[in-house]
This record gives structure tokens, C-alpha cells and sequence, in this order.
């Protein structure tokens, strides 16, 4: 295992490094330690690793990652995730607001809360939190799933398009044209899968999918008020 | 941006490190904001005394002789602390009102920065670190403060445009945000005879809190009519004689980190801010609600005057 401390070698160092792994590598996992909340760390990355991150982050752990896994054990700051492509975050504590943003890919676990505006723009990616949701989560979600053990906040899956959202607990309010949808068997089918996957404790038919009316999105001439 | 720190002891041993724990978070959060900083700490209190700070651009000839050139006018005792462009004037609590309206006339170019019981605030333009060494605040001891650095938005880097802004006695304010009906608030609130001195956003929040005090709401009540009045982003910190308080606009873009453990309450725009608090490992660290306020007192019950809501 490599080791790293961010205090005493700093953020640059670290990320030129672990953007200097390839596919090829055999350094294949890391130790940070010391990140007292700092920002952008391990953002950008390319390379099936894994990162360990020994405390809290601030803004943007993680962003832009492809094929890693990060593991903060800790809480995680504003954006972690933001427009990651494929790979995996998990965050043992709390995440901030905007956790994921218009991320593509890969699977994001909260062992805690996320705050407001999880997923918002999200465009592909499997976002599980094992407690609570914040208000405009999911605003303007387009593709992907967001699992919720816990509640959601308000506006829930505002303006969405084709994201889903899985619910277990209550949702405060929906956003606007943000309906309850029906749980088939191959929601079932995900949830079982996505729930093993994220380590998270929840049983699938305790959850309510919600998702677009596409009233929105799909122009109408009586909804010609509304724009 | 702005970056916003504030620190509550419960802690009593605590208490001289104040100055230098608040120092320490607020040059962390140097980077949110370089163009101004400010420091309110609450200090020791005599007992029937109380506490005007000014502020002069030339201090050298503003400060020469104002302790004498006021006790002739409040015929009391006047002691006066000078450090960099800052005064503390210390006299009779029943003889500050007297001084403060003969200061406009004594020395026209003063500025008064804040009055009360136990708070002092101190601002400049300025990085946070060098505007905690021109004052001395890691040497200040208190039971809790509050610190702002600033990024400017809605009105000039000066001095006046710092936080802390001074509300009412002993009650201070900081924000985080950029308020967007300031104007119109500001016309209304002048209107009803609120004097306030600049285009800053912020001083027209601290004035709208203190008028809605002075029409006889608690600390905690204007801060929930904040919430339908104010129009804009804010995470405001509001600081009382007996303690702080918290509020965050229902769209709480602005950060907001907490973190509480049997030691203190403290308040960081980001974590970053709280890391080196002692215990911060094991302290409950949340982030406040939106819109929602929060507040907690050195007294265990609070008066009405004091209670949250």
C-alpha cells in the first residue's frame, strides 16, 4: 500500500501522482492521510485504484473520476463526485451539497446524510445514501438512479427527465413534474443488485420510484404558460 | 464568497485562547475572501460599565487626548485602550449614550465600530492575518466571538463595509451571501427613521434586525421575520451578549459547516475552519438546516429577550 500525507506533501503532489497511474499500474492502493477538509482531493483520475482518504474532504473529492475507487472515511464537502464518469465513491459520514453533480457514471454510497441538491444534472450515475436527503435534490436529473434509505427534502426530481428516484422513507415534497411511478419487477431486480453493491441496509419492496410525468420536457401548447 | 468563523465556550478554561482560536479559523478561510476582515470578540465584563469601539483613518490625531476631551463632557470615568486604528472607551453604561452623540461633534472623522456591555469588534481592509496581528486578537480572551473575511459584491472594500456589522448593545452581525432587495429594504427601513450609514447589503440586514428588535421582537424572532423580509442568499452569524445564533436562507447555497462537543459550538464556512479544534475528531459536525434558526446561550434559560424562538 502507498502512503500519503497530504499535510506534509501537499494536493498537487498527490493528484499528479495519482493521475499518473495507468490501467497498467501495480500501485493499485492508497493511504491519504491528513486531509482536514481539504479541497479537489484525488479529482481527475484515470486508473483502477483504490484511494483512501483518512478523515474529512472539502469541495470536490473525487470529481471527474473514472475507474477509481474513493473511500472517505469521513465527511465529504460541497460537489465530491462532481461529473465523475464511471468508478466508485463511498463516504462513511456525511455529504455535502450538490454530491454528484451531472455526474455520467459510476456509483456514489453516502453511509450517512447528503445535504441539498444531491445528484442535481445527473446523467448516468447510481447514487445510494443509506440516511437523508436534502431540498432540489435531483433537479434536473436526465439519467441514473438515486436509492434513498432515509427521506428526501423538498422538490425532489424538480424538472427531471429520465432519472429515477428510489425512496424509501418520506419525500417532503415533489418538484414540479416529479410524479409517484409504479415499483415492476425490474425495479425490484435493481434495487437488489444496487443494494448489495452499495453495502447499504434497506429491503427493495420498502421503496417508492419516482420519476418525470414528462409533461415538462415534452413541449404542449397548453403548457405554453408554464415556460 | 466570504468565509464566516464563530466560535461559543462552554468551556471556561477555554477562555483565553479565544482570541487565538478565532484567529486560527478565520486565516483558514483567508481564501474565501482577501479583501477585508473583521473579529467581535465578548470579554470580561465590569459590572454597570460599558464599551464603545471607534475607529479613525488617522489615529494619531483622533485618539490624542479623547479620553480626557470625554470625561469633561460625561463628567465620569473614561479609560481608553488604543490599538492600531481602533479605541475601546470604557466608561458608566448610563454615560455611553452621551458620549457617543458628543463623539460626532468631538472627532467628525471617529467611527463607531461597536458598543456594549462586553463586545469589541475590530475590522479593516486587510487579509485576516494581518488584521488579527494590528489588533492583537490571538492575546484576547473571551467567552465566545465571531469573524468574517470578506469578498466584496454589493458595495466598496472600506472599512465601514467590514464585518462584524454592530446591530444593537453588545449584538453583532456577519453574512455570507449578497442581499438582493437591500435598496428597497434600505428606503423603507430610513423611512421609519433607522440610521444607516452605507450602500452595503449587509449593514441594511444588521438594521433591519435591529429595528425589528427595537419594535420589541426577540433576537430569535427577527431572525424568523428575516426569513420572509430579507430577499437574497445569506448564512448570517449573530452574535449576543450571551451567546450566537444561525440562519440560512430556505436555498442555502452558502456553506455552512457545525461541530459541537462538550468544550464549545463552532462555525466554519467549511470544515476546514474547525479542524483544529481540540476534540474536532470525535464532535458532532452537521451542517445547519436551511431556514431554520438556530441559537445557543451561555444562560442556561434563557430570557425571553435572549430565547431563539
Amino acid at each position: 500500500m502507498q502512503s500519503f500525507d497530504l499535510e506534509a506533501q501537499g494536493l498537487r503532489a498527490l493528484n499528479s501522482t495519482l493521475n499518473a497511474q495507468s490501467t497498467e499500474t501495480n500501485q493499485t492502493v492508497w493511504e491519504v492521510t491528513n486531509p482536514k477538509g481539504s479541497h479537489a482531493i484525488a479529482v481527475g483520475l484515470d486508473a483502477p485504484i483504490e484511494v483512501n482518504v483518512k478523515g474529512s474532504t472539502g469541495y470536490y473529492c473525487g470529481g471527474m473520476n473514472k475507474q477509481a475507487t474513493i473511500h472517505v472515511h469521513g465527511s465529504a464537502g460541497p460537489g465530491t463526485g462532481e461529473n465523475m464518469m464511471s468508478g466508485k465513491i463511498i463516504i462513511e459520514g456525511d455529504a455535502s451539497q450538490y454530491l454528484g453533480a451531472t455526474a455520467h457514471g459510476g456509483l456514489i454510497v453516502v453511509k450517512g446524510n447528503a445535504s441539498s441538491r444531491c445528484g442535481i444534472s445527473m446523467k448516468g450515475v447510481n447514487i445510494v445514501v443509506q440516511g437523508n436527503i436534502g431540498h432540489m435534490s435531483a433537479f434536473m436529473g436526465q439519467s441514473g438512479n438515486l436509492v434513498v434509505c432515509g427521506d428526501a427534502g423538498d422538490a425532489l426530481g424538480d424538472s427531471c427527465y429520465e432519472a429515477r428516484f428510489f425512496v424509501r422513507g418520506s419525500v417532503k415534497s415533489l418538484g414540479a413534474d416529479c410524479e409517484k411511478k409504479e415499483m415492476r419487477p425490474e425495479h425490484i431486480e435493481f434495487l437488489k443488485e444496487i443494494i448489495a453493491e452499495s453495502g447499504v441496509d434497506a429491503k427493495p419492496e420498502e421503496f417508492t420510484r419516482y420519476g418525470s410525468a414528462r409533461t415538462l420536457y415534452n413541449f404542449d401548447v397548453d403548457n405554453a404558460g408554464a415556460y | 464568497m466570504c468565509g464566516i468563523v464563530g466560535l461559543f465556550l462552554k468551556d471556561p478554561t477555554l477562555e483565553p485562547m479565544l482570541g487565538d482560536m478565532l484567529t486560527d479559523m478565520l486565516v483558514t478561510m483567508t481564501d474565501r475572501g482577501p479583501d477585508s476582515a473583521g473579529i467581535a470578540i465578548y470579554g470580561a465584563e465590569t459590572i454597570g460599565n460599558a464599551k464603545l469601539t471607534v475607529q479613525s483613518d488617522t489615529p494619531d490625531a483622533d485618539f490624542s487626548k479623547l479620553d480626557n476631551d470625554l470625561r469633561k463632557l460625561v463628567k465620569g470615568k473614561v479609560e481608553m485602550s488604543t490599538k492600531d486604528t481602533h479605541a475601546v472607551l470604557e466608561m458608566q453604561a448610563d454615560q455611553l449614550d452621551i458620549a457617543r452623540a458628543a463623539l460626532s461633534n468631538l472627532r467628525p472623522n471617529v467611527r463607531v465600530m461597536s458598543r456594549g456591555d462586553t463586545l469589541e469588534i475590530y475590522k479593516e481592509i486587510g487579509l485576516p492575518k494581518d488584521v488579527a496581528s494590528r489588533f492583537d486578537v490571538r492575546t484576547m480572551s473571551g467567552t465566545h466571538g465571531i469573524g468574517h473575511t470578506r469578498m466584496a459584491t454589493e458595495s466598496a472594500v472600506t472599512t465601514m463595509g467590514a464585518h462584524p456589522f454592530n446591530t444593537g448593545p453588545d449584538q453583532c452581525l456577519v453574512h455570507n451571501g449578497s442581499l438582493s432587495n437591500h435598496n428597497s429594504l434600505r428606503r423603507r427601513l430610513r423611512r421609519l427613521g433607522v440610521h444607516i450609514e452605507t450602500e452595503n447589503d449587509t449593514e441594511v440586514g444588521a438594521a433591519y434586525l435591529t429595528w425589528r428588535m427595537q419594535e420589541g421582537a426577540t433576537l430569535g424572532q427577527a431572525m424568523e421575520s428575516a426569513l420572509e423580509d430579507l430577499d437574497g442568499f445569506f448564512t448570517f452569524v449573530v452574535g449576543t451578549k450571551d451567546g450566537f445564533g444561525v440562519v440560512r436562507d430556505p436555498i442555502a447555497c452558502k456553506p455552512a459547516v457545525m461541530a459541537e462537543t462538550d468544550q464549545y459550538v463552532a462555525f466554519g464556512s467549511e470544515y476546514r475552519a474547525l479542524v483544529n479544534l481540540p476534540g474536532i475528531e470525535t464532535a458532532r459536525v452537521w451542517e445547519p438546516e436551511p431556514a431554520t434558526v438556530y441559537f445557543w446561550s451561555h444562560n442556561e434559560a434563557p430570557t425571553s429577550k435572549e430565547k431563539a424562538a
